[in-house]
């Protein structure tokens, strides 16, 4: 019962955060990706509630808005954890071992590609090229990116963020 | 960069990938040493110099104008850099790789670049308008503005023969003819940014180290083609481009070069940037468009192209970050001097993202016509010791791979068109003997398939069935006819999809089908991978004469599959073994053999 409290709390200032965002846009053409993103990046997903609100506040059917979040490979429908482990899949990464950092990364946290830790902490994630592609293979983990790597020192990077 | 004074200037590269490399704790350490030990020098910032193979960079130039660069310099090593060189005026020879009058080995890594685009890129501050001013910077937009009607710079282009570098190489002085030309009171100028090819850095690398020469560019197109609002579509995993472009932007705006009533000529013009969510098929301009109106990003059928109806349904010119870069320069330096680069139909430089299996990967710019073993032997150094050259893959998902027997083919549109592959944006992505072409094909097709947009029945389905099949050669359960089948599929796929991304996106498929047809055959008949790389067809063994025992692979195997007694030889349980590598990589005897 507590727990549906604070969830219904959370909803409303995800809620909160949509109004807002929209507000600053309103009028503007083209303002659905700038909105989706900046409320993403506030709220850390996208959940269906706020979709709807953004598509009322800017009058866009929420089909609309649903379909552009759903496009774009940016935007999430599911909170992730904590820190996002974002594992290059580059050209580059991919001929100098990305497929064996990813392994080593999944069995470190315990979690399939794509999937958070049951702590809340970690989310391992597989991109396309993060532009680094001299320095391959190679993660990101916030804004802070790390290269030339074994499966070893992935395992140690993320052990650094655990604790 | 001219020096100001007769102190000693030490310039850190910070691009993304030099900061990766810790170039951000290297800044930070030479200004703590600067503080801490009152030493009187200028500490600067530049972006990407292009040897990411060094990363981090730095430049120390004394107070004499002597250049010194030191490679891998970590924040550990600043402190005697700072004591010896910076102090002490004596370089710390072990650690430099370029240095005037002296014989380097990287000293050759430039001799065959001519850097118009990355004029300044390495060079200057990028978050500084007056060093870019001092560099020449906005001469040519004030040129034009001044001195040049639209059809001047428009038949300035044509004779420089410029063509599009975000890979299909339409002529540029047409393009902006088109747009010109187009009825219309409102119209758009838009950069495309949204590099998307895995394995590509450029456009990344020009607007971290020289965002204000697209910027010029993108000015000057507007005013050829009479736009009053440009857009920069820039990926949003480029955090740092986007600050640089931002800063650009506002000081270029202030200084009165774009913004209202530009140097005073009427003519006004804003810039906006659109961060891209991330879709690969943004590339391509209408989908590039409909993106930047807040739609999903879907291309629609060209005609009408974007110069008659693009943004917002107006005349629109897209170009890439590259071409953009391009532009001051010529208008600068005039279209002969850019025509005297290049082949009879492609004139000028092409900046390439070296990465790979390479010695010296980074960010090059060559002369159009050198041969593609000249950028790879000679600016990249070849592949690392003790390994062959196999192909090296051109152009991204879009492009294909050009193997051993076709490097010394020159670097134009058409001769690599010829191979199969396309010149593409730039990526070079080498490959030597331990990578499968069959994995390569299954990777771009993973990719191009995840991207395709869907709007295409032939791209949506087509590329998840080549995907299937490449699925299962690689996991050791390809058929007889299979080869036949991708062909088949690839050929339908290009002559039915409507955008760029349908239309090519089988080659890297058959290129791989038709220079390494005998990897493939390997795969499906004898159910082998000569690249000793897919996984499903390879079998990890400890060689009994080799090992002696020393328990390191057995500590390091993640699912515990090796045992053995300490000094005796170790064994794999197969049923155990995830093929993860970590034995071959732990062993100091190359007792781990691969078959």
């Amino acid at each position: 019962m507590e727990n549906m409290v604070a969830q219904d709390e959370r909803m409303a200032e995800y809620l909160e955060v949509a109004d807002e965002v929209a507000a600053k846009y309103a009028g503007r053409r083209g303002s659905v990706i700038p909105v989706l993103q900046q409320v993403q990046e506030r709220v850390g997903y996208l959940p269906p509630e706020v979709m709807k609100r953004i598509g009322e506040r800017l009058g866009v059917p929420p089909a609309q808005i649903f379909g552009v979040a759903s496009f774009y490979a940016q935007f999430r429908m599911a909170p992730v954890g904590k820190y996002v482990v974002k594992v290059c899949h580059g050209t580059a990464c991919h001929v100098q071992g990305a497929g064996a950092i990813t392994d080593a990364l999944c069995d470190e946290l315990g979690v399939a590609d794509g999937a958070t830790t049951e702590d809340g902490k970690f989310t391992v994630e597989s991109v396309a090229c993060l532009g680094c592609c001299s320095l391959a293979p190679v993660i990101m983990i916030e804004d802070n990116t790390y290269g030339r790597l074994t499966p070893d020192e992935a395992r140690k990077i993320v052990r650094e963020y655990g604790d | 960069m001219a020096k100001t004074g007769a102190t000693v200037e030490v310039t850190v590269g910070l691009s993304s990938c030099g900061i990766a490399a810790g170039a951000a704790d290297v800044f930070s350490a030479f200004q703590r040493e600067f503080k801490e030990k009152g030493v009187d020098a200028r500490l600067r910032r530049t972006g990407c110099v292009g040897m990411c193979y060094r990363e981090p960079i730095v430049d120390v130039v004394t107070s004499g104008g002597a250049k010194y660069t030191y490679g891998e310099l970590t924040a550990d090593r600043v402190g005697r850099v700072v004591e010896e060189h910076v102090v002490g005026g004596k370089p710390v020879d072990e650690w430099l790789v370029r240095a005037e009058g002296r014989e380097l080995p990287d000293e050759t890594y430039y001799d065959q670049q001519v850097r118009l685009v990355l004029r300044n890129a390495g060079v200057i501050d990028p978050e500084s308008i007056d060093e870019y001013i001092d560099a020449g910077g906005y001469e040519a937009l004030t040129k034009v503005i001044k001195e040049m009607s639209p059809d001047d710079v428009i038949e300035e282009l044509k004779a420089s023969g410029l063509r599009g570098r975000g890979g299909a190489g339409f002529p540029t002085g047409i393009k902006w003819d088109l747009a010109k030309k187009a009825p219309g009171e409102m119209k758009y100028v838009i950069v495309n940014a949204d590099e998307g090819d895995p394995g590509a850095f450029m456009d990344r690398s020009i607007l971290e180290g020289d965002p204000h020469s697209v910027l010029e560019g993108l000015a000057i197109a507007a005013y050829t083609i009479g736009a009053q609002e440009g857009y920069f579509y820039v990926r949003a995993e480029y955090p740092l481009a986007i600050k640089r472009l931002r800063i650009a932007i506002e000081d270029a705006t202030e200084r009165g070069f774009v913004g209202e009533n530009i140097l005073g000529s009427g003519f006004s013009f804003k810039v906006h940037i659109k961060e891209g969510a991330g879709a690969f098929v943004c590339g391509e301009e209408t989908a590039l468009i409909a993106s930047i109106e807040g739609q999903r990003g879907m291309p629609r059928l060209r005609p009408p192209y974007p110069a008659v109806k693009g943004l917002w349904a107006k005349p629109t010119n897209n170009n890439n970050v590259e071409t953009y870069a391009n532009i001051p320069w010529i208008i600068s330096n005039g279209a002969a001097a850019y025509a005297a680069y290049g082949t009879e139909s492609s004139k000028g430089t092409k900046v390439f993202a070296l990465a790979g299996k390479i010695t010296r990967g980074g960010l090059v710019e060559v002369p159009m016509g050198l041969t593609i073993r000249q950028v790879i032997d000679e600016v990249g150094g070849g592949v690392p010791e003790g390994r062959s050259f196999k192909a090296v893959q051109l152009g991204g998902p879009s492009g294909g791979c050009v193997p051993v027997e076709f490097m010394d083919i020159p670097i134009d549109y058409e001769s690599i068109t010829k191979t199969g592959a396309i010149m593409g944006s730039g990526g070079m992505v080498v490959m030597d003997d331990s990578t499968c072409m069959v994995d390569i094909a299954r990777f771009f097709l993973h990719f191009t398939q995840d991207e395709s947009c869907g709007k295409c029945t032939f791209c949506r389905v087509g590329t998840k069935r080549m995907l299937e099949i490449l699925e299962r050669i690689t996991a050791g359960e390809g058929r007889e006819g299979d080869i036949e089948l991708l062909e088949e599929l690839g050929e339908k796929i290009i002559s039915s999809s409507l955008c760029g991304l349908g239309q090519s996106a089988p080659n890297p498929v058959l290129t791989t089908i038709k220079y390494f047809r005998d990897e493939y055959e390997a795969h499906i008949n004898e159910k082998r991978c000569p690249a000793l790389s897919c996984k499903a067809l390879i079998t990890y063994d400890i060689d009994p004469d080799k090992c002696i025992g020393c328990t390191v692979c057995a500590k390091k195997c993640p699912v515990g599959a090796i045992t053995g007694e300490r000094k005796e030889a170790h064994t794999i349980d197969q049923d155990l073994c995830t093929k993860c590598d970590a034995c071959r990589q732990a062993c100091k005897f190359d007792a781990v053999t691969v078959r």
